[in-house]
Formats: structure tokens, C-alpha cells, sequence
């Protein structure tokens, strides 16, 4: 009987003309896919590991390497479909839950593909972002309603009286999203955080605790706080920028997160405080917070660990009633709301609650910013979104829907090389990104991944200022929530009404 | 007909505006404002023209002055019976025109001198915020019915057609103010609806503009949040509501005011003094839905003077001038030199910088 009855989901070919037998492809694949036989004088390609990272066909001299898919026929059935009938057969063979990393791959609908933008055209003037100057500088915090003022009309000073809270200031409304050290590497974080450094945008620690090398970069980091609590201490808390509490995640709301043993080598479980090679799984729910009062204490618990200096926000999934959960999280006292829509990656997660749970980030922010205006509560916090977003269009479109500001995971770790092969989970990432095995995270460069971050940002933020320039504004917080510059396509007039937004042509 | 405007939603106009004002308060008759903004015919097309005077009823300067226009005699009735129960009606009478040959399908336009009935007044309420209030309830509640102002000593007069013709039609020769600004519209397709003219007030708030809000989708929201309704779908509404949110409600200096709606850009702002530096950012974070962005030159008319304020890149022409007592604002300068052929001073004020005249007392 074969090993498994499931087929390779890819075939490698050699093609053994050009193949000069240099043995690198072999090295390069952190799957153990390619070997050298000297019998046959050839590399042979074991298809069941193969997961199309593209390492080896990006790293062979000489072009050799196709990666196909494993296109076998399989009888036509529009409910039993070939995913299906591999899964059954998986769970058939295990009995074991089946896992699955970075975000949903399932064909939903995907909003921003039905939203276009706006432009001006004679009435209104386009501006020349080359010409004049486009402003996308961003603070993110608790405002007041309104300030007060000394002074009288007749004189040209003013003293504000009011005093602000303390706010993040991002020169381009970007932040990588909580990837914590543990689920990638060493360099992963430190490509981001130098590159949120050059951008002026931040970094989100992730939930792993944050290596006392970076702790240089605390201008540009938000440090996570999860249920797990691991890595965290007074020094860390006061490490960053901000302070986030991470309840919930995109990817699995509702559940704990799990970093497997094999991942859990000496400096994580420094960072960490945790011992070496131990699983590390965050509870579900934090063990002290069973309701919105909970969360309250928390939340002023952090303020009072920072001493009221720096803004702590709350992150969660989005899911059926996310409008109300956080207007519960403003008036509990957060200062920010990180929305993580269901397209929202991972390092790993059940893929029954991956792909089956919770709500677009298109519905769930025009749903959050919808319901903190009309609870006057908007200025309390800013909404920083996520989950999905793939360029800079979706970022335009989700701050014109009403975010202050978006994050970005896989596009970051895509521009540091990732090839979405929703592997993270297994410590073989041939990239050296999502692995903490020495051999695989040296191949990470992290002045280079910080540039290549830093190249994506600032082409991000040119495309944006040219959009900004179209629509005839000249400032970020003109496009922000105005959604009245923003028409669907191909939408029903529930899904219209919910994004806030007019039908192409009215 | 009227509000049909509303159902096309917003609607981008070009225009010429003109302004007079008289910092002693001493009253001139509608002629020279009239004069100005003939001369700047070509900058509208017919489809709105409109006038705000300042001072014209001493007699009933204490009483809310209500313009209103009247589909027909029924919607009259009907917002006489709810003024009743809420208001105290000094006087109404019919709002004086006279035959025009350009000027077709007026509404009934009427005027109520009101009272706030202090009884009816809850203790937390403001009395100012009560006649916002119930000016935008009537507005969007009474059919056939539209208030096109609601200050005290002052009044809009507006409709369909060249504003040289909405003068003539008012008889605005007749009347005296020591501040008047009109309005000529160039309106991107045809409502042809009288409210949908400027200049668009609210309490003695009144404002002329000539451009396109490109950020009034944001402005509209924010201005939301704190209980506007925006009824017209103009961008000229929404300027009127932010300078009362921000100078009346949030009692904010008029050039704090204007630099929230049209800031300095951050390079700017960054190498400031410290204090200005703290005072302006904080206005740039806490006001950023109410940056007005795009295209504008404004007069925003008030019982106390009148500002002008043009765009932070000046996308619309505006030029100022003084002669004596008196402040002249115009979209061109002939439309200042018709009236005044030897100013004291001629300017082109900068990019989002106020020209702020007040009175010097109290008229």
C-alpha cells in the first residue's frame, strides 16, 4: 500500500540538459525535496515535499527547475472537489486537525476588487504630487472633541491649553502587522524594524516578546501583549512606541496560537522566558479578561506600567459583531483599534477556523467606523486595519472607508523574499523567513530585506500621493473616511449600504 | 420642486463672489454690491445668484429673522402650525419682490421674526443650538417648506438666475447693511432650485464660495458626528456648519478656526517655535475632518464681520481691498475697482491666510 493516498500537490522537473549538476538546488530546499543521485548522475526531485517556495528555481545557475502542478484529473464534481476529497483522505489517514498558514486562500469575494476611486476632472482641479506638497503624516491615539485655546481674535498667537494624549506620528499611515519573534526570525524582525525606522511608519512586535538588540528601534515598534504574555516584562512594556493587547487575530479568532517546540531554541526562549524547545500555546481567551470591564483594567494596567506616556490600543478579529466589540474597546479605553479582517495571515492555524471564520476587513472597518461615529466616539481611537491588504489601491481604498492607518504582514514578507507557500508552520521556510533553523534564517539579509521593505514602502507612498494628487487633495486626512470618493461594482445594495459607499455611475 | 437638488447629490459649481463691509458699522444701500457682481456676469451661468445683508432689520434685530421659501400655500400652513408651537412669531410678512423679466417660478417666499419660547426649552439646551436644531428638523421634515436663513438683523436672498436679476427681483437697493455679499453661480448641471443657491446660512452664519469642497465627503461625516444634517448636498452647507461647530460651538478665535479648515502644511508647521509648533499640530490632529481640501475662495458672513479665506494652494482667484472704513473681497479685482475706482490698498491675500474684518462696535 503507498505511504499516503495523497497525490504531490506539485511536480519538480529537471530538465537535465541544462542541469550542470552543481548540487546547489539540493542545499537550497529547506523541504528536502531535491537530492543528488550518483548512480544516476542526476538530481532527483522527492514531488510529496515539494511546496513551490521557488527557492530552487531561483537560486539554479542555469534555470534548470520547473515546478508544475500536479494536474491529475480528478471525476467532476462542483461539491466534492479535488481539495475536498484530499482533505478527507488526510484526516482519514490521521485523525488529526488540519493546519494551515499565512491567510485564507479560498475564493470569497474580496471588496477591495470592487471599489474604484475617484477623480478630479474641471470642476475640481487635480493636484501634481511632483509639483506641490501631498502630505500622509498620520497620528494615531486618542484625540479630544475639540481644544481650547488662549487668546483673543485680534492677536496673531495662540496658547493651546488643551493637553493631548499621547500619540504615534507615522509619516506614511503603514504598520507591519504583529509577526512575533518566534513565528519568524531574528532578521525578519530586524529587516522591519529598520526599515520602519527609514519609513517612519512601525513595527509591531508580535506576541513573542522583542530581542534586546532592537530595543534601539523603540520609536518605530508597538509591542504586543497576547494571552500567552510571553516576553513580556516592565523593560519590555516600556520598549515601544505603543503598547498593543492582542485579543484576537484574523486568521483564528476565537483560538490560541500554538508555536511548536522544534521553533523554540535558545534566544527565543531568552525573549520569550520560556524554556527551550517547549510548546508555547497562548490561550484562547486571556486568563483575565472574561468581559469588556476586564479589558478595561487591562488596558490601564499597561497605561499605568507606562506610565500614561505612551498610547495602548487593542487588536482583534473581525467577525460578526465587530462594530460593537469596539465601540466597547473605545470606551473601555483604548487609544487605538486594530481590526484584523479573515484574510489575515498566520504563522499557523486550523484551517477550519482560517478559512470558515469571521468577516471580510472591508465590511468589518466601514462597520467599526460607521458605529464610532454615531456614538460620537470616533476621535477617542484610531482604527489601524488589516488583513488582506496586497497593494497600495487596497490601502487608498481602506483609509478612504474610514482607517486611519493599515497593516501589512504578507506584503512584507513577501518583499523580503516569501513566496506564500503557507508552509510557516513547519520551521522549513527556504527563504529564512518563517524558520528559526541557523541554516535557513542566515540566507535573510537583513540590510537587504530592509531595503527591499523600505523600496516597497516608499513606492506605496508615491502611488498613494498620486492618488491623493487625482483626487484633488493635498492631505491625508482629506481622503480619510470620505467615502464619498469611493464607488462599488458589481455589489448587491446590502453590501453597498454597509461599506457606505454609491454604486459606479450615481 | 424644492429639495429636488438633494436627490442628485453633491453638486460641483464654479462662481464669482463679492463682498463689501463696513467696519464702523454704517450701512450702505444693495446698489454697490449689486454693481460688483454684475460686472462679474460671465463667471455664473444663470443657474443661482444670491445676496446676505448685515444690519438690515433694526427694528427686529432681537427676533431670529426666518427666510423662507414655500412650495405653495398648504406647506405654508403647515410650518406656520409647527412655528407656532415652537417659536414665538413677532411678525411675518410677505418677503417684498417685484416683477423681473428673467426671473421664472419663484417660490412663496415669506419672512417669520421669532423668538425662542424659553418654557419649551430644555435647561441643558442652548438657545442658539435650538433654533440649529429646529431648523434642520423643519428643513428635512416639513415638506414644501425650506429655511434660506435664520440669523438675527440679517437675511439671505437668493433663487434661480443671474444674481443682478435675484437683486432686482428683491429689491435689495432698498435695503441697508453694513455687510453684503453675493454670490453668482456656475452650477455643473441644472436643479434649478432656489434653495440650492447661495449664499447657504445657518443662524447669522452666512456663505458665499466660489470652488468645490474635494474633501466633502469627510467633512460631511465629521460634520455628522456632532448632529449636522446636511440637507442641500453642497459643499457651501458644509462650510457654513463648520464655522458654526468650530467658532460657535467650540468657541474657537476665528483664525484658529480658519486654520483648522485650511492648515499650514506640516514642513511649515515643523520649524515653527515651540509653541506655535505644539498648537498647530494639535489643531492639524484634532481637526483633520474638518481641512477643507480642494479648490475654494469663501466670505463667511457673521453678525460681527466677515472673513475670506481662500485654499491652502490658493486654487481659486480672491482679491482684497480697503478704503477707509471699508473692506472689499472680490473673485476679481474690476469687481472692486467698479465700485471703488481708488483704493487705499489692493491685495491678493495667501493661500489659506484669513482677511478678517470685524466690527469695531457692536451694531
Amino acid at each position: 500500500m503507498a505511504v499516503t493516498q495523497v497525490p504531490p500537490e506539485f511536480t519538480v522537473n529537471i530538465n537535465d540538459r541544462k542541469c550542470v549538476r552543481c548540487k546547489r538546488c539540493t542545499n537550497e530546499c529547506g523541504f528536502d525535496a531535491l537530492s543528488y543521485n550518483k548512480e544516476y548522475d542526476a538530481i532527483i526531485a522527492d514531488d510529496s515535499k515539494c511546496v513551490a517556495c521557488h527557492r530552487c528555481t531561483t537560486m539554479c545557475p542555469k534555470f534548470a527547475i520547473r515546478i508544475e502542478d500536479n494536474s491529475l484529473a480528478y471525476k467532476a464534481n462542483a461539491n466534492f472537489s479535488p481539495t475536498h476529497r484530499k482533505n478527507i483522505l488526510k484526516q482519514a489517514e490521521t485523525g488529526g486537525i488540519l493546519l494551515g498558514a499565512m491567510g485564507c486562500d479560498l475564493p470569497y469575494p474580496i471588496f477591495w476588487d470592487h471599489i474604484l476611486i475617484d477623480a478630479c476632472q474641471v470642476t475640481n482641479p487635480s493636484i501634481d504630487p511632483l509639483r506641490e506638497p501631498m502630505e500622509l503624516r498620520t497620528y494615531l491615539g486618542r484625540k479630544p472633541d475639540r481644544l481650547e485655546f488662549d487668546g483673543k481674535d485680534d492677536q496673531d498667537i495662540f496658547k493651546l491649553k488643551t493637553e493631548l494624549a499621547p500619540n504615534l506620528k507615522l509619516d506614511f499611515p503603514l504598520v507591519f502587522g504583529g509577526m512575533s519573534f518566534g513565528a519568524v526570525s531574528y532578521n525578519v524582525h530586524k529587516s522591519l524594524m529598520m526599515a520602519a525606522q527609514r519609513t517612519g511608519v512601525m513595527m509591531n512586535t508580535g506576541e513573542g516578546g522583542l530581542h534586546e538588540d532592537f530595543y534601539q528601534y523603540r520609536d518605530n515598534v508597538i509591542v504586543q501583549t497576547a494571552s500567552g504574555r510571553f516576553g513580556v516584562h516592565a523593560d519590555y512594556l516600556n520598549a515601544g512606541a505603543a503598547i498593543e493587547i492582542k485579543i484576537g487575530q484574523g486568521a483564528k479568532p476565537g483560538i490560541g496560537g500554538h508555536l511548536p517546540g522544534e521553533k523554540v531554541n535558545e534566544v527565543i526562549s531568552k525573549t520569550r522566558m520560556v524554556p527551550v524547545g517547549a510548546d508555547l500555546l497562548s490561550p484562547a481567551p486571556h486568563h483575565d479578561i472574561y468581559s469588556i470591564e476586564d479589558l478595561g483594567q487591562l488596558i490601564f494596567a499597561l497605561k499605568e506600567a507606562s506610565r500614561y506616556k505612551i498610547p495602548v490600543g487593542v487588536k482583534v478579529a473581525a467577525v460578526h459583531n465587530i462594530a460593537a466589540i469596539c465601540s466597547g474597546i473605545v470606551r473601555a479605553g483604548a487609544d487605538f483599534v486594530t481590526i484584523d479582517g479573515f484574510r489575515g495571515g498566520t504563522g499557523a492555524a486550523l484551517k477550519v477556523v482560517r478559512d470558515n471564520v469571521g468577516i471580510p476587513i472591508e465590511l468589518g472597518l466601514a462597520a467599526v467606523d460607521d458605529r464610532l461615529r454615531q456614538e460620537g466616539i470616533r476621535n477617542q481611537a484610531s482604527i489601524i486595519c488589516g488583513g488582506g491588504i496586497r497593494q497600495s489601491a487596497d490601502m487608498i481604498k481602506a483609509i478612504a472607508l474610514g482607517a486611519d492607518a493599515v497593516m501589512i504582514g504578507t506584503s512584507a514578507l513577501v518583499a523580503l523574499g516569501c513566496r506564500v507557500c503557507q508552509k510557516c508552520n513547519t520551521n522549513k521556510c527556504s527563504w529564512g523567513i518563517a524558520t528559526q533553523n541557523p541554516k535557513l534564517t542566515a540566507r535573510l539579509d537583513p540590510e537587504e530585506g530592509a531595503q527591499h521593505v523600505t523600496n516597497l514602502v516608499s513606492a506605496w507612498s508615491h502611488e498613494t500621493q498620486e492618488v491623493l494628487g487625482a483626487l484633488g487633495v493635498n492631505s491625508i486626512e482629506s481622503l480619510r473616511g470620505s467615502r464619498e470618493r469611493l464607488r462599488g461594482i458589481g455589489l448587491d445594495e446590502k453590501t453597498l449600504e454597509i461599506l457606505g459607499i454609491k454604486p459606479a455611475g450615481r | 420642486m424644492l429639495k429636488c437638488e438633494s436627490d442628485l447629490g453633491h453638486i460641483p459649481s464654479g462662481c464669482a463672489i463679492s463682498g463689501i463691509f463696513n467696519r464702523k458699522g454704517k450701512r450702505i444701500d444693495g446698489n454697490k454690491i449689486i454693481k460688483s457682481i454684475a460686472l462679474m456676469h460671465d463667471r455664473s451661468n444663470g443657474l443661482g445668484g444670491g445676496f446676505a445683508a448685515y444690519g438690515i432689520y433694526p427694528k427686529y434685530k432681537d427676533f431670529y429673522a426666518f427666510h423662507v421659501m414655500f412650495d405653495d400655500e398648504e406647506s405654508k400652513e403647515r410650518l406656520e402650525c409647527y412655528l407656532a408651537q415652537h417659536f414665538i412669531i413677532e411678525k411675518d410678512e410677505r418677503i417684498p419682490t417685484r416683477k423681473t423679466e428673467r426671473i421664472h417660478n419663484a417660490p412663496l417666499l415669506w419672512r417669520y421674526f421669532v423668538e425662542v419660547d424659553n418654557k419649551r426649552l430644555d435647561d441643558d439646551v442652548d438657545k442658539e443650538d435650538h433654533v440649529v436644531n429646529e431648523v434642520m428638523h423643519i428643513n428635512s421634515s416639513i415638506a414644501g417648506a425650506f429655511i434660506s436663513s435664520s440669523g438675527k438683523n440679517m437675511g439671505g436672498f437668493k433663487g434661480v438666475g443671474y444674481p443682478e436679476d435675484i437683486a432686482h427681483y428683491y429689491r435689495l437697493e432698498e435695503y441697508n447693511a453694513y455687510l453684503w455679499t453675493a454670490h453668482g453661480r456656475f452650477p455643473t448641471n441644472t436643479p434649478g432650485w432656489w434653495g440650492g443657491a447661495h449664499p447657504m446660512t445657518l443662524l447669522d452664519w452666512s456663505v458665499v464660495h466660489n470652488g468645490e469642497i474635494s474633501s466633502y465627503g469627510i467633512n460631511k461625516r465629521y460634520l455628522e458626528m456632532f448632529g449636522y444634517k446636511m440637507e442641500l448636498m453642497t459643499d457651501t452647507e458644509v462650510i457654513a456648519y463648520l464655522f458654526d461647530l468650530l467658532v460657535r460651538r467650540h468657541k474657537l478665535p476665528l483664525r484658529v478656526a480658519t486654520a483648522a479648515l485650511a492648515p499650514p502644511f506640516w514642513k511649515d508647521i515643523d520649524v515653527m517655535p515651540a509653541a506655535e509648533k505644539q498648537a498647530y499640530t494639535a489643531l492639524r490632529m484634532v481637526y483633520g475632518g474638518a481641512l477643507m481640501n480642494g479648490p475654494f475662495s469663501i466670505l463667511v458672513g457673521f453678525r460681527g464681520g466677515v472673513v475670506g479665506l481662500n485654499d491652502r494652494i490658493k486654487l481659486r482667484p480672491m482679491i482684497a481691498a480697503e478704503k477707509n472704513d471699508f473692506l472689499y473681497m472680490s473673485s476679481e479685482e474690476a469687481g472692486i475697482r467698479v465700485i471703488e475706482p481708488d483704493p487705499d490698498r489692493v491685495w491678493a491675500p495667501r493661500a489659506g491666510t484669513p482677511v478678517i474684518g470685524l466690527l469695531e462696535d457692536e451694531v
